[in-house]
């Protein structure tokens, strides 16, 4: 008996945290895909990117963040004005509109970590906690990809570019 | 009126007419000049400078004479546009191969006061062995941003640090000094290698 509850709590905990593989759900947020770029050793910053899901009927904001690998986390918009390259923090958080979504990506919303204690190399993980308005806390593994440039498809594979570890 | 007054009257009408004609001639090849300046100015980019490299070694601008040079403005706190560039430019050099030989590509700061030459060359070297990080003297930094007309502004953010807004293309110089263009940061890929070849080989492709 005792056996059985433990195992229902155990499949009630997995239910609410991170059930699906890649999709994490929180109030009526639903996250998928939560990646870092990949950094060159002594690089003090890295962008956080992931798509937010808001099943509610109440719009809700991404406010704050924290990350034991890095000293300060921050929500950031970056925008090309011609051939200067932009970048501030949204103040107020960031909208997720009710039954819509935000995608954080390259070249545009971001969560930067800053600061960051240790380099974040390809293939890791790393544990990130998002901070939103009405949902809550809630922790994302965060899947650790490389720089890459531009479009240069599959490019950058073939040349094994990759970075230095130290 | 007399007949004298009128004659003063149409004497002092005549000089206003030539004053008044000649300024605008002046004013018309003055503002040609201008033109014309600014159009060898673009074709001519730079300055003499006095800096130091990744490896604490003093450098000026010889470092960029009598070979092709690719030039890039940047930061290493910078989440994006300057890893996405370094990584770029040393697939794209990598690329050329022999074409590629004679061509040398730096990094210059724009934030010298937290970009020291141990962090540049971390950073720097972490893309490519055969990209050289510039930085220095700020003063000297801010003499050549202004000097390459590179855009580069501070921006504080809430906890009293900063990031930078600055300009995002690569710079392609020729081995006499002169400004071929540049590559912009969302260049397709195939164009920009076309770019940098002409500037390695001198040829188009
Ligand atoms: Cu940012």
């Amino acid at each position: 008996m005792k056996h059985i509850a433990l195992i229902a709590s155990l499949i009630i905990a997995t239910l609410s945290g991170t059930a699906i593989a890649g999709e994490t759900a929180v109030g009526d947020l639903k996250i998928a895909d939560p990646y870092a770029r990949a950094t060159v050793p002594g690089a003090p910053v890295a962008g956080g990117y992931m798509t937010i899901t808001n099943t509610g009927s109440q719009p809700d904001r991404l406010v704050a963040g924290s990350a034991p690998f890095a000293g300060r986390v921050e929500i950031h918009e970056m925008t090309m004005q011609g051939d200067v390259m932009r970048m501030r923090e949204i103040a107020g958080g960031l909208e997720i509109p009710a039954n819509g979504s935000v995608t954080l990506k390259p070249g545009g919303y971001h969560v930067m970590f800053m600061k960051l204690k240790e380099q974040l190399k390809e293939g890791e993980n790393r544990t990130a906690t998002l901070v939103f308005e009405k949902a809550g806390k809630v922790d994302l593994d965060f899947a650790v990809k490389k720089i890459g440039g531009r479009k240069h498809g599959g490019h950058g594979m073939k040349h094994g570019h990759g970075m230095k570890d130290k | 009126m007399t007949l004298k007054s009128f004659r003063i009257g149409a004497w002092v009408a005549v000089a206003v007419l030539t004053l008044v004609l000649s300024g605008v001639m002046i004013y018309q090849s003055v503002y040609k000049g201008t033109e014309r300046s600014v159009v060898a100015a673009a074709a001519k980019l730079g300055a003499p400078f006095n800096l130091i490299d990744h490896n604490g070694e003093p450098i000026s601008e010889q470092a960029f004479a009598n070979h092709p040079t690719a030039l890039f403005f940047g930061f290493t706190h910078c989440p994006e546009v300057c890893p996405t560039s370094l990584y770029d430019l040393a697939m794209l050099m990598d690329d050329l191969g022999e074409d590629g030989a004679p061509l040398k590509a730096f990094f210059v700061t724009v934030d010298p006061e937290r970009d020291t030459p141990e962090l540049m060359k971390n950073y720097v070297t972490a893309f490519s062995p055969r990209i050289t990080g510039i930085t220095g003297d700020p003063k000297e930094i801010a003499k050549l941003i202004k000097a390459w007309r590179v855009f580069a502004r501070r921006v504080p953010l809430d906890d009293g640090d900063y990031t930078m807004d600055h300009t995002a293309s690569i710079y392609l110089v020729r081995p006499d000094g002169s400004f071929q263009g540049t590559i912009a940061y969302n260049e397709d890929p195939k164009i920009a290698l076309q770019k940098l070849r002409r500037l390695a080989t001198g040829k188009s492709s």
